[in-house]
């Protein structure tokens, strides 16, 4: 039977910023039947990391997010936060709140004391100067992307949680977005977890892969990538995806 | 022409068709049950210049007033509750059928009984008619609320009050909006009935006093002042609010 997990402040925060430490996700079905959905997973993040979660499509990656953000609370382990507890979330829909306008959505999230901040700049850098008084039925699925990377990096959070955000996209804006996403993450930094099916955007983004295997979920490899991002392109990028699919 | 001025130029021509209509049956019945619209508008100017009809109009539109924000209140508090707590709504619901079913009548007849002829009886009376219908309302829409907006709120810490008055209530607004249409409605006609029984003013009581003088013009001047007020209200006050909480819709491109 599962036990409600633990969920604290990582005391041992020197060297990460995410301590996980889940023994297993057991979800119980309709006819008592029970569906292994994670195993153990053991893994830290290094504080300004980029990792990624790459598995097959159903295999508990999105489980193991929800699990780390505190939306499923029934997993065997524990989970350290970070120590303010500043965590934001990039879910795979928007989800900006339809009755608010862009700018309104991203200054819901900030705290009172930063309301009168001004987000000239953060806008700017987004794209999205001309659309902060437009409501989200306005914009195109990219736009409203483009909010919601606005509205997880206007918090400054320690930890920033992805959840495929690109995905049902054409390529070429899901490129854009990449590139868009790289920018911000260097010019705010943070520690940065993202699950994502595709190896190939993996390879593009993270200093580190975290590869699961089918369900139920555990890592079957950890790969540190040291090539810088500027030179992960042809050939050079082909090969780290062979590398990651081998 | 115009749309504006076509839909204005239709509801006068109804209108006039209307009386047209009460006109030709009061000439054919030609007696004072069926008074014609000359005769209603002569009553209604006596009872106004008397002062009589704005006095008993203020009664009944401050009872409709306390009632319905009563029932808001106390209704969508539990609807809420009720929607978002599926074992409380099973222990519940038993309760609120029994109360949908009990007649206005009953209750009102039990609430002087209890607590005597009193004003706050006669709120209470109506209040408790209506609030099995808001709570009905608000837990569909209670039921309805996205789980992702709530995750979204949970994951970025939003505060009970923020949660509430930016995730929870735009949801709730169409739920809050035909509880408020369908409220006022009710709410007056039963105002009506607790002020016959056992009120000394209001349109209620007047038209009482006007059945009983076998008095129907008047009775029809008391009936249409209120139903002008209530026009008046929805028009001036409950469109436009729901135009404006529902103007992010209107935008879609």
């Amino acid at each position: 039977m599962p036990i409600a997990g633990e969920r604290s402040v990582s005391e041992s925060r020197q060297a990460q910023t995410l301590k996980v430490a889940i023994r297993g996700r057991h979800f119980q079905l309709d006819h008592g039947e029970s569906l292994h959905v994670v195993d153990t997973l053991d893994f830290c993040l290094s504080p300004h990391s980029f990792t990624c979660i790459v598995g097959p499509s159903g295999c508990g990656k999105t489980t193991t997010l929800r699990m780390i953000l505190g939306l499923d609370n029934q997993y065997e382990g524990e989970i350290g936060l970070p120590e303010d507890g500043s965590v934001a979330a990039v879910f795979q829909e928007p989800r900006l709140l339809p009755w608010r306008t862009v700018e309104q959505n991203v200054r819901l999230v900030l705290p009172e004391s930063r309301q009168t901040e001004s987000l000239d700049e953060l806008f700017a850098e987004l794209g999205l100067s001309e659309m902060r008084n437009f409501y989200p039925n306005q914009l195109s699925l990219g736009l409203a992307r483009r909010a919601a990377l606005a509205r997880a990096f206007v918090l400054q959070p320690q930890l920033l949680m992805l959840d495929e955000p690109f995905v049902s996209l054409d390529d070429a804006t899901a490129q854009r977005l990449r590139k868009l996403l790289m920018r911000l993450w260097r010019n705010h930094p943070t520690t940065a977890l993202m699950v994502t099916h595709n190896v190939e955007e993996a390879a593009l983004l993270a200093d580190r892969i975290l590869l699961f295997s089918d369900r139920p979920a555990r890592i079957v490899r950890t790969l540190d990538i040291d090539i810088p991002r500027e030179q992960r392109e042809g050939a050079v990028l082909a090969e780290l995806v062979d590398n990651i699919q081998a | 022409m115009p749309a504006r001025i076509k839909t204005w130029s239709l509801i006068t021509l109804s209108l006039a068709l209307f009386l047209s209509l009460w006109a030709a049956a009061a000439l054919w019945v030609n007696d004072n049950t069926l008074p014609s619209p000359l005769d209603v508008w002569q009553s209604l100017r006596v009872e106004w210049r008397s002062g009589e009809l704005l006095m008993h109009l203020s009664y009944t539109l401050l009872r409709v007033l306390a009632a319905f924000l009563v029932a808001m209140t106390i209704g969508s508090a539990i609807g809420i509750w009720l929607g978002m707590k599926p074992l409380a709504d099973r222990l519940i619901d038993p309760w609120l059928i029994l109360l949908l079913n009990i007649p206005a009548l009953v209750i009102i007849v039990l609430s002087y009984i209890w607590f005597g002829l009193n004003e706050a009886a006669a709120i209470g009376a109506v209040a408790l008619n209506k609030i099995p219908n808001v709570v009905v309302t608000l837990r569909e829409g209670a039921r309805s609320l996205s789980p992702d907006y709530a995750e979204l709120a949970q994951v970025y810490r939003f505060g009970f009050l923020k949660r509430l008055r930016h995730v929870v209530l735009p949801q709730l607004q169409p739920f809050f909006a035909a509880a408020t249409r369908s409220g006022i409605a009710l709410i007056w006609k039963i105002v009506l009935i607790v002020e016959l029984l056992g009120r000394s003013n209001g349109v209620g009581f007047q038209i009482h006093l006007y059945f009983q003088l076998f008095d129907v013009a008047t009775i029809l001047a008391y009936t249409l002042s209120f139903v002008m007020v209530m026009l008046l209200v929805e028009y001036l006050l409950l469109q436009p609010l729901d135009k404006h909480a529902n103007r992010w819709r209107a935008v879609r491109v």
